[in-house]
């Protein structure tokens, strides 16, 4: 019985995830290098160029598949969307194109499942649905999913993708950084592990908040990281910004993350973590 | 009887160059207060002003954005924009409240984080998550004031509170108006049409229970009587602190979670 289900998690993932990747394709030549590479080579690397070694972005389920034990996907709260709490011109039109562009509901899926048989719970943001921007949506799918791997005992591993706040959704946008962080406190207090994986770009609201906030703090090499975004910068500083600033690898230098892991060292590196954050005895090891 | 007036007018009052600012309101209600500078990690940012007072007789810890007055306070304190440093200040103040059981006030009057190189690479980010996750968790009574403009991050920083109040013509918002509209429009110039259908009002956060209250200021803006202004925000918080105190730490902690939590939390307006 339960082979059935499993078989029915891993066909849906797979779904999910080629209906994901599918749309938009990768641009035909690499935006850092300029050479092409073709779509067969490049999936079978996860969407990283394999001359320059730039990471194109990839969706939210594909990431998932990348990461998740095969069958092991179960995803939660799939039915929270967007609200239009401000009743803002012209937004429902926005969700609704992101939506049919992506396949997504929303910026952010949420799942419980397996890497290397270590149970963990997942949140992955999505950059093609409106920047990844944190609606009340996302927030609350978030903060279940923070709330959910407190109340089980699992581990919890967000990756971030996100331009900030969700303007259209005005105030309440903001408040989800003040919700998503005062949830991280319970699964701190319930002795759970977070780990933050910072992928591009990360900036705004959600740099300013649960991203910031992991007992360990990953980046995909080259991810944009920072608080205000560059342009922003430029205009406030009056200069252009140095080569390098806000990438992974500068914050790494400057002490703010861990690691800079490369996405075909993500699976193994975050299982390593996951095993060495394991307790005897606990269920999400062996489950 | 007031006359109505626009958001945008009441933007143009909470920056009124003349509005107390917190060096008037801590000079005014805390008399004792005593500054505490610096973040003992890196420095000392002046764009938060913090400190440990009395507030009628009862230790208290104060923090509050600091703008300045004239061109050249303005220009020491970045127009009220604090960097990192200035974040982490606030951190550390708020964890000897929690260690001496003092309340937390924060007075808010800011356009946001300092968005500066030099403040990137400190980690803005990291010192404003911070906060947000500390001041979720104290188990002291903690009450924000917005007394001029509220925006971003930046603001919400120290906003995480069990009472947030907003005096009648401060503003709260996702960001500046300039800034909603150039994302949004692509032209900062359309500001006044931001301030229509961002609802930045005390009055419309009110209503819709982002925040717990509204301090009356005197006919024409807190500028044009400071005093009065003054008075009435003593009262409030006089009267929200009484109500606050009966609470044991973990109530205050629990009162303020469920706060927060259960905003956007209703899938009623779902699209």
């Amino acid at each position: 019985m339960s082979m059935i289900f499993e078989k029915r998690r891993a066909r849906l993932l797979a779904m999910k995830a080629f209906r994901d990747h599918r749309v938009p394709t990768p641009p035909a030549v690499c935006p850092k290098c300029g050479e092409s590479t073709p779509k067969k080579e490049l999936s079978d690397c996860l969407f990283v160029c394999p001359k320059c070694g730039y990471h194109h972005p990839v969706g939210a389920y594909y990431r998932l598949s990348t990461l998740l034990d095969s069958g092991s996907f179960r995803e939660l709260n799939p039915r929270i969307t967007a609200a239009d709490p401000m009743q803002f011109a012209g937004y429902r039109e926005k969700v609704d194109s992101a939506r049919r562009r992506t396949g997504l509901d929303e910026a952010a899926v949420t799942a419980t499942g397996t890497i290397g048989s270590c149970r963990c719970v997942l949140g992955v943001l999505d950059s093609r649905f409106l920047m990844g921007s944190m609606s009340t949506a996302v927030g609350e799918k978030l903060t279940l999913a923070i709330e959910y791997a407190a109340r089980k005992k699992l581990p919890l591993i967000l990756f971030s993708a996100s331009g900030g706040a969700r303007m259209q959704e005005g105030i309440l946008s903001l408040m989800q950084m003040a919700k998503t962080s005062a949830a991280l406190t319970k699964l701190s207090d319930a002795g759970q592990l977070y780990i933050s994986v910072l992928t591009d770009p990360t900036t705004g609201g959600v740099t300013a908040s649960f991203a910031s906030l992991g007992d360990l703090i990953l980046a995909e090499p080259g991810a944009l990281i920072g608080f205000a975004g560059p342009r922003v910068i430029e205009q406030t500083i009056g200069e252009s910004l140095p080569e390098g600033f806000q990438r992974a690898e500068f914050l790494e230098e400057h002490g703010f993350i861990d690691a800079v892991v490369p996405r075909s060292q993500m699976r193994k590196t975050l299982h390593q973590l996951l095993a060495l954050h394991g307790k005897e005895g606990t269920d999400w090891l062996n489950p | 009887m007031a006359e109505p007036i626009t958001v945008a007018e009441r933007v143009a009052l909470a920056r009124h160059p003349k509005r107390p600012n917190v060096r008037d309101y801590i000079d005014h209600l805390f008399p004792d207060f005593f500054e505490q500078k610096g973040d003992r990690l890196a420095g000392e940012d002046t764009a938060i002003l913090g400190g440990v007072a009395r507030f009628h007789g009862r230790p208290v810890t104060v923090i509050g954005t600091r703008k300045g007055k004239t061109l050249e306070e303005n220009l020491r304190c970045r127009f009220g924009m604090p960097s990192p440093e200035g974040y982490r200040k606030a951190l550390r103040l708020m964890t000897q409240a929690e260690k001496f059981h003092r309340p937390v006030i924060t007075l808010i009057d800011t356009s946001g984080a300092y968005p500066g190189l030099e403040a990137e690479e400190r980690g803005q980010g990291e010192a404003i998550a911070r906060c947000l996750y500390l001041s979720a968790r104290l188990t002291v009574p903690t009450i924000a004031i917005i007394i001029g403009e509220g925006n971003s991050g930046g603001a919400l920083a120290l906003a995480v509170a069990n009472r947030v109040l907003m005096q009648e013509n401060a503003v709260y918002a996702i960001l500046s108006p300039e800034g909603f509209a150039s994302i949004l429009w692509k032209d900062s110039a359309r500001s006044a049409e931001a301030c229509e259908c961002m609802g930045i009002t005390a009055q419309e956060l009110f209503a819709r229970h982002i925040i717990d209250g509204v301090i009356p200021e005197p006919l024409g803006g807190a500028q044009a009587d400071p005093l009065r202004a003054m008075v009435a925000v003593e009262q409030a918080l006089a009267r929200h602190l009484g109500e606050l105190s009966p609470l044991s730490g973990k109530e205050l902690a629990e009162q303020r979670f469920q706060k927060f939590r259960q905003l956007g939390a209703s899938r009623k307006e779902s699209l």
